[in-house]
């Protein structure tokens, strides 16, 4: 048995200031539109939470059922940082294998306020979170900045690399109209934006921003009964943690795992949890047509490149160099415009990933279409050791 | 050269910005972690309670001094004054940061850096623990030039 991706839907990305729930109601109606279901068809939605809307973002699949009209149908609600929506697709897929449901609806949606992501408000000092901006003023560029330079450190990644990435990605954007950032760049307009955290520049980072998204997951035999198409499914949903001991510096932390007593994995956090794809799916990194991945900075998309599979470690900006990992290479990464084009609604995200490999799969995409897509896998990361990665075939 | 100088400049700082986590001692200053007396691991911010290794049953965290030189393991700073909580000073210079990676411990701590810029860092270089004050007082751990 498997699960359909019946149906996706997006509201456009922006800076809206609307409350998160229409974005999310918007989201679910399209996504119901293009499945050809009702919500009264809907045995189960699971809402993915945002934490900076009041308690109703605490309860998102509480609110978007009430949003679209209470119907008895049972909910979830999950919050998980960035992976929220992978979890909450998690939930809604897991349900169906298990024979509870036929239909569910997943929908994330997020209004965020302008500038840094900043702590929630109160003293908390026995709070990570708070306390990483009270005592370092480490503010989430600057865990990215540290990785990048590290890369430029170990293997030579240059800025005009990290640059690459955004021209890449702001041309694959400026085709995709859910993306909140229409317009090309020039390297050189990277590279004379102003520096946040050395060697990342404020293009190099990508932004906040509101949006929504939700996809109608259904059984293969509903699909069949209902005559929907049954073109993309899910092949696997990887939410695994790290293993002990962490030795990467992962956001919001103040140190490290320690490998005094044990060693390090195998794999770090990141490649791991693309390897539990894999094994689930049955498919390698060479199964893949394309690949969307967490850009939240530039050369954070050259570390996934690697994590996923798609390069060793250390030659993920060849590839970038020769053109593969763009719209029309060997392997395109990001083709949707990923976060630099669309900035992070968060518990939107992963599920906007996921309405990508779809669209890619069905053929939809339009001017940005990867020729012949097959296979496709979503990979992200949220605070606190939530992995995800999404694959979906046709 | 004027070691002694700088850090009786330290002992004479305001109170640290947290409990229990560095130790200002005859101005020599030192992280403090925690230690599993099963495993031998070590925890930064110290931990109390129960281990965290899981394949450790360990319930004896006892504090531990940690290593006060080690290497780069990366660096960034902060171009533009950071969000609240923090207290930015004015005017503001930009905070430099360092994960710095401690060898005998097996981890990497980050800290702000003192009187140094990313041009002075370059991953590998070694640095040694200091204190410096936030912009509004209290005294927090950082990394300087050993
Ligand atoms: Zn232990």
């Amino acid at each position: 048995m498997s699960v359909v991706i019946a149906g996706t839907g997006m509201h456009p990305w922006g800076k809206w200031g609307r409350p998160f729930v229409e974005y999310g109601v918007a989201a679910a109606r399209a996504a119901l539109r293009e499945a050809g279901l009702e919500w009264t068809d809907v045995q189960f939605a699971v809402g993915a939470d945002t934490i900076r809307n009041g308690y109703p973002g605490f309860i998102a699949g509480a609110t978007f059922a009430q949003a679209l009209g209470w119907t008895g149908a049972r909910i979830a609600s999950c919050y998980a940082a960035c992976a929220s929506g992978a979890q909450a697709i998690d939930i809604a897929r897991t349900r169906i294998l298990a024979g509870l449901c036929d239909v569910a609806l997943v929908v994330g949606a997020d209004s965020t306020p302008k500038g840094f992501f900043r702590p929630v408000g109160g003293d908390r000092p026995d709070d990570p979170d708070w306390l990483r901006f009270r005592l370092l003023g480490a503010a989430n560029p600057a865990y990215f900045a540290l990785y990048a330079r590290r890369r430029m450190a170990l293997y030579g990644d240059t800025s005009q690399d990290f640059a690459a990435v955004k021209v890449k990605n702001a041309l694959a954007g400026s085709l995709n109209e859910a993306a909140r950032y229409r317009k090309t760049v020039t390297a050189e307009e990277v590279l004379a934006s102003p520096m946040v955290a050395a060697p990342l520049r404020l293009m190099d980072i990508c932004a906040t921003s509101d949006g929504g998204a939700a996809v109608v997951l259904v059984s293969e035999e509903y699909a069949r009964r209902r005559a929907l198409s049954t073109a993309v499914r899910l092949a696997a949903v990887s939410t695994v943690t790290p293993s002990f001991p962490n030795t990467v510096l992962e956001l919001p932390c103040f140190a490290t795992d320690s490998t005094a007593a044990v060693p390090p994995p195998e794999r770090a956090f990141r490649a791991s949890i693309a390897h539990a794809a894999y094994e689930e799916a049955g498919l390698g990194p060479a199964d893949l047509s394309f690949a969307e991945v967490y850009d939240l900075s530039t050369a954070l998309e050259l570390d996934w490149v690697e994590d996923v599979g798609l390069a060793p470690p250390g030659e993920a900006a060849k590839l970038l160099r020769a053109g593969d990992t763009a719209l029309g290479g060997r392997i395109p990464v990001n083709p949707s415009g990923g976060l630099a084009s669309f900035g992070e609604a968060i518990p939107a995200q992963a599920i906007a990933q996921v309405c990508e490999l779809t669209r890619q799969l069905r053929g939809t995409a339009g001017a940005r279409q990867v020729v012949n897509a097959r296979a496709g896998l979503a990979a992200n990361q949220g605070l606190f050791g939530h992995g995800s990665a999404i694959i979906a075939i046709t | 050269m004027l070691p002694s100088k700088r850090l009786c400049h330290i002992g004479s700082m305001a109170a640290p910005a947290i409990d229990g986590w560095f130790t200002v001692d005859n101005d020599i200053v030192h992280l403090i972690g925690t230690r599993c007396a099963d495993c031998r691991t070590v925890y930064f911010p110290p931990l109390t309670g129960f281990c965290r290794n899981p394949h450790c049953s360990g319930e004896d965290l006892a504090p531990d001094r940690l290593s006060r030189r080690g290497t780069v393991w990366s660096y960034t700073n902060a171009c533009y004054p950071p969000p609240a909580p923090f207290v930015a000073a004015e005017p503001y210079t930009p905070v430099t940061l360092a994960a710095v990676e401690l060898a005998e411990e097996g981890i990497v701590v980050l800290g702000q850096v003192k009187d140094l810029t990313v041009d002075d860092l370059h991953v590998g270089m070694e640095l040694e623990l200091t204190a410096g004050p936030l912009a509004d007082g209290p005294l927090v751990w950082m990394w300087g030039r050993p």
